[in-house]
């Protein structure tokens, strides 16, 4: 079979040919933005972490927490839904008996190995009793050990106390509809 | 008293003092500084901000504690050899390159004579040809690092690293005749005094830029390629060949090369002032001071030659910010495209440059055209 060859005249002027004119608008675009952001308004794309965090939408998986009732007592009934359906098999549940006969069981022991968690919201989706969230909003864990991602019990229940294990925490919700668009900034000041 | 004043009047103490204090002074500061607004100022052109996080407690200093950082982090880091690498070869490579950057500030003047005391480490006859020979030793750097790396990307860069820099140089002096036939002498001291000269009655300084704009352009390309700097990247070729012909250096003697690299750069920027731009010469500044259109302004000798020095960095500085602003306005050349340039491009225009400047100074000379 025979190709067909299909010559494309590509013209070249002299101006680029000389390569000099496009260097210098380059050079034009390039010394605007170095003027704009060293000595005119800087306009910069860079967001300062920690003193300023990207905002996330209302519905993402950030670090799990455990919701409690309005005694305070925790709502999880150590069903084992969540574990279940866990795909990465990174919660582990031990379940404990409650007197009151409306909630039965209690987790003794709920822990949540955050580093194995692959962050895909099944265990809120399965969960019966809305005990267990992703909202929190925390997005950037950096521990130094791997055993500071295991979170226990207590340690999923309040995300928004300050602690040593909770240190890297981003803002906290609820939002409001212009803080919730995704890509805005939120500048986190001292004690929330 | 008058002991120090005998070492002072001492030629040999004279040349280390000012080898002190312009190339430990202000060339390794201006290096050193360099690598941290490289990185400023290219961040300033991304839109981002540059280093800005090393700090001392709450003081930041908006990124300069970086160059400390940076300093302690190469003293401490593990300085490996590879297994097969040659070592003597491996150890000493950087210092070439280290050679041939710091070399070149021997010749350069940073300010007007004042009677028998130069402002330039040493003025040898041969001057600009000192630089031409030593720029050449600098091409043994990058290939004794690649060649003895036992590492085939830095082979790659080695390789392509000569032939750049082997066929640049070439250009480099090809470029320079001219100007050499404008001044008649290639003494760095005559060629920045001759640019000290105006025209049309001392209105337009004759700097080496408006007589020979062709040999500008092209030197300032061929320094480029020299220094391997963007576009001319190809054996540092970041996203291609890993680091090129440094790859396996860690430490201390990347640092090295680091450092070389950054000095060539001012290195190159001094060359350039001198060549073309007046080197220290301040526009319509006479020794005894202002002078335009008849109007004088005195001024005491050294306010004079304090000007002058800091006219010499202040371009110096200006040609270093553009050399890091070429860097990311012009993307990288293929490397078929650089010797393309080189050899199709660069050398006719040398040659015509070399043709038409002998042609105009005979025309000169002749019916004073």
């Amino acid at each position: 079979m025979e190709l067909k060859v299909k010559v494309v005249d590509r013209k070249r002027g002299l101006a680029e040919e000389l390569y000099l004119p496009a260097v210098l608008a380059g050079l034009r675009l390039t010394v605007h933005h170095f003027m704009r952001n060293m000595f005119g308004k800087r306009d910069v794309v860079t967001i300062s972490y920690p003193e300023e965090h990207r905002r996330v939408a209302p519905r993402y998986r950030g670090r799990h927490r455990l919701t409690v009732r309005e005694d305070g007592f925790i709502k999880c009934v150590a069903c084992y839904m969540c574990e279940e359906i866990c795909p990465a098999h990174c919660i582990h549940i031990e379940a404990g008996e409650v007197q009151d006969k409306s909630v039965e069981k209690y987790p003794v022991v709920f822990d949540i190995d955050e580093l194995r968690c692959v962050f895909c919201g099944l265990c809120v989706e399965a969960c019966p009793k809305d005990a267990i969230r992703m909202d929190t909003g925390i997005i950037a864990m950096a521990y130094g050990e791997r055993d500071r991602f295991d979170f226990t019990r207590d340690l999923l229940k309040d995300p928004y106390h300050e602690n040593e294990k909770t240190k890297f925490r981003s803002v906290p919700l609820p939002l409001s509809e212009e803080e919730a668009l995704p890509n805005s900034i939120a500048k986190v000041g001292g004690g929330h | 008293m008058t002991l120090v004043i005998d070492l002072l009047l001492n030629p040999t103490i004279q040349a280390i003092l000012k080898i002190l204090v312009i190339v430990l002074g202000f060339v390794m500061l201006t290096g050193t500084v360099l690598t941290l607004m490289e990185r400023k100022w290219s961040s300033a052109v991304q839109d981002r901000i540059g280093p800005n996080r090393a700090n001392l407690g709450r003081w930041r200093g908006r990124g300069t504690l970086h160059l400390a950082a940076d300093a302690v982090k190469s003293i401490f880091k593990e300085d490996t050899i590879p297994q097969d690498a040659d070592r003597l070869i491996f150890a000493i490579a950087p210092f070439f390159s280290l050679f041939a950057a710091m070399v070149v500030w021997a010749i350069i003047p940073v300010a007007a004579p004042i009677g028998s005391f130069r402002f330039q480490i040493t003025d040898v006859n041969i001057g600009f040809l000192l630089v031409f020979a030593v720029t050449s030793l600098g091409v043994y750097g990058a290939v004794l690092a690649g060649w003895s790396s036992n590492n085939k990307y830095a082979i790659l860069g080695a390789t392509r690293s000569t032939a750049q820099m082997l066929s640049y140089e070439i250009f480099l002096g090809l470029s320079l005749v001219g100007v050499f036939m404008v001044n008649g002498s290639v003494t760095v001291s005559t060629i920045v005094a001759n640019q000290g000269q105006y025209w049309f009655g001392d209105v337009i300084p004759k700097w080496g830029v408006f007589t020979q704009p062709l040999a500008f352009l092209m030197f300032f390309t061929a320094m480029l390629a020299e220094m391997k700097r963007l576009p001319f990247d190809a054996p540092e070729g970041e996203s291609e060949i890993i680091a090129g012909y440094f790859l396996e250096y860690s430490g201390m003697r990347w640092s090295a090369f680091m450092l070389a690299e950054y000095i060539a750069i001012v290195g190159s920027a001094a060359l350039t002032v001198t060549l073309f731009f007046g080197g220290y010469q301040v526009p319509w500044l006479h020794g005894d001071g202002f002078e335009l259109f008849g109007y004088l302004l005195p001024l005491p000798l050294f306010i004079v030659t304090a000007l002058q020095i800091l006219a010499f960095v202040v371009k110096v500085v200006f040609f270093c910010w553009l050399v890091i602003l070429i860097r990311w306005t012009v993307p990288r050349f293929r490397f078929d495209q650089i010797m393309e340039l080189g050899w199709k491009k660069m050398l006719p225009l040398a040659l015509a440059n070399m043709l038409i400047t002998a042609v105009w100074l005979l025309a000169w000379d002749h019916w004073h055209l």
